[in-house]
């Protein structure tokens, strides 16, 4: 190939990835541009204006953030979110660990079958177990409360928590844990002190990826814990919000900035494991 | 023997109850209370099924999973590969990358406030404020209600779907073209072949696998897809979904028979998946023992 039609190639790749990058973050550029802008200018002219004049900090204002976290409730759902995530992210990994860890070094009938159903269960549908769960939720009581979400994640996440530990697992060296059993060790210190302490990349991976799923949940949330304010996380107040203030955008973007900003980080800080988890599980229910 | 069985069991013993309580008898219970009524009552046979495929409500919203179905899938993947291929040409690669995976890491919720302020309409002489309807103003066009133009306004609910899911098709993608040989590449380069030869008749044929896996799960996501449309338009102006309505049967209409139904209906559809991915994983399992 001549130089120059390879040199029109590498332009036209430029061209187009360049259009597609813009295309892909003007649209959060824009939330965060405007939830920094005072309802009058919100509502009367585009946040792009702001690029006219850059400089000029008095189109700038906090009071968005200010009116979204005293106001609207979302500031009470931010902590009801960490308050879900947390134990919701850490039961199972704990949980799938142990099971997986079970598949992956030792002996047990049914073994290939089970595992065989988990796969299967990885894309079942949650819609499949909302109504049961749900009538067995209001009967025990659990319907509404931190505790009811928590085991519901808890069981959602599993199928998948325990494909990804087991493949992990599985591909240690099994010569270790034989000659820790040699030594006299049980399955609990082999979990505990060289199984999991070897496994520190893949709960991480894990860990980031239940925490996003839950995080950013909707669904479950809005079905065990109904409309009860009290309890509802960030992505249910938020789109309560989109019902009540429908055209105010100035409160609207800086409510949405506020629950995006958690997965923001940890996607920057640990987009690294993030990837890892993607690629070693790429099916999720 | 008998003890590692029994380490087993405990280790195995609280996922597996878990798994049973909230996954695998729900479903049974939800496939027997979709022959009932909406208190779960009284038998009403296939009934449930029948008002499914002859209700109009019912059938928009069957239509509209159909119409994710044939888009959704092609669109995310195809992106997906493009983008895989072009990043890996230019030395911005991570940055471009990271932008385009972004949208992975927000919710739903978040994403669909961010889309319908894109999408936001004002009328045609007001400034507008949403950034697409400017860009026609700029055009020389009349601004566009995107929402609520049936039914154009699925494809604006199918593109939001598209900006959070190329990500994730080009991530998954793109670590499989890394992993082609470079020597296959070179050679086929060496014996005069041109770029696009030489993407079609070595990188694509060995790209093959990963673009069935990743399509499989661009298939399931969007026959499951509720979050964006229950935040932008909440399943108006014929945007509903199977998931959707089903959350309204649930909710709004307290219809348990019929909601378990729908279930059913998104359970079935996805079922060939289910059993490809099963069969997969075997055939996988049998590369690496044998």
């Amino acid at each position: 190939m001549d130089k120059r039609s390879l040199n029109f190639g590498q332009g036209f790749v430029h061209l187009v990835l360049v259009l597609i990058c813009l295309a892909w973050i003007l649209p959060t550029l824009g939330l965060l541009v405007s939830s920094f802008r005072p309802a009058h200018l919100v509502s009367n002219s585009g946040w792009w204006t702001v690029f006219l004049t850059p400089f000029d900090l008095t189109q700038y204002t906090l009071q968005n953030y200010q009116d979204v976290l005293t106001k609207t409730g979302i500031g009470k759902a931010f902590l009801n979110s960490v308050f879900i995530t947390v134990p919701a992210t850490i039961l199972p990994i704990f949980i799938g660990s142990l099971a997986a860890f079970a598949f992956a070094q030792m002996r047990f009938p049914l073994k290939e079958g089970i595992f065989l159903l988990l796969i299967g269960l990885l894309v079942v549908p949650i819609q499949m177990t909302m109504i049961p769960i749900l009538r067995l939720y209001n009967q025990l009581g659990l319907a509404g409360t931190f505790t009811g979400i928590w085991l519901a994640h808890t069981g959602y996440g599993l199928p998948f928590a325990i494909y990804l530990m087991r493949n992990f697992f599985a591909s240690l060296p099994s010569d270790l844990f034989e000659a820790a059993y040699i030594d006299g060790a049980g399955p609990i210190k082999a979990f505990f002190l060289l199984a999991l302490p070897m496994s520190v990349p893949a709960l991480a991976s894990l860990a980031i990826f239940q925490f996003l799923w839950v995080w950013n949940d909707l669904l479950v949330a809005l079905i065990y814990l109904g409309g009860t304010q009290d309890v509802a996380p960030l992505t249910v107040a938020l789109s309560s919000l989109v019902g009540s203030y429908g055209q105010n955008w100035h409160v609207l973007t800086a409510a949405a900035f506020v629950t995006m900003i958690v997965p923001l980080v940890v996607f920057f800080a640990l987009q690294r494991y993030f990837v890892r988890g993607i690629l070693a599980g790429s099916v999720k229910g | 023997m008998k003890r590692e069985r029994l380490w087993a069991g405990l280790f195995l013993g609280p996922a597996v109850f878990l798994i049973a309580g909230y996954l695998v008898y729900p479903a049974f219970v939800t496939i027997y209370l979709s022959f009932f009524d909406r208190n779960s009552t009284e038998f009403v046979g296939l009934d449930n099924y029948v008002r499914i495929f002859t209700n109009n409500a019912m059938l928009t919203a069957l239509k509209n999973n159909l119409l994710w179905l044939v888009t959704f899938p092609v669109l995310t993947v195809g992106l997906g590969l493009l983008l895989a291929v072009l990043t890996d040409r230019v030395r911005y690669e991570s940055v471009a990358k990271s932008i385009i995976f972004l949208p992975m890491a927000i919710s739903f919720a978040g994403a669909g406030v961010i889309w319908r302020f894109m999408y936001t309409y004002r009328p045609v002489g007001d400034p507008q404020i949403g950034l697409l309807n400017q860009i026609r103003v700029a055009l020389g066009a009349e601004p566009v209600a995107w929402l609520l133009e049936r039914p154009w306004n699925n494809f604006a609910l199918i593109a939001v779907g598209v900006w959070m899911w190329t990500g994730f098709c080009m991530v998954v993608i793109s670590a499989a073209y890394k992993g082609i040989p470079r020597e296959l590449v070179e050679a086929a380069r060496v014996d005069g072949a041109t770029e696009w030869q030489v993407f079609r008749h070595v990188s694509l044929p060995q790209l093959l696998p990963t673009l069935g896996v990743v399509m499989t799960t661009m298939i399931i996501n969007c026959l499951k897809i509720f979050d964006i449309v229950y935040v932008m338009t909440n399943g108006n102006y014929g945007t509903e979904v199977i998931a959707n309505r089903m959350y309204k049967e649930m909710f709004q209409f307290r219809q348990y028979g019929r909601a378990s139904a729908l279930a059913v209906v998104l359970f079935l559809a996805i079922l060939p998946f289910i059993i490809l991915s099963v069969r997969r994983h075997l055939r996988e399992e049998r590369s690496t023992n044998g």
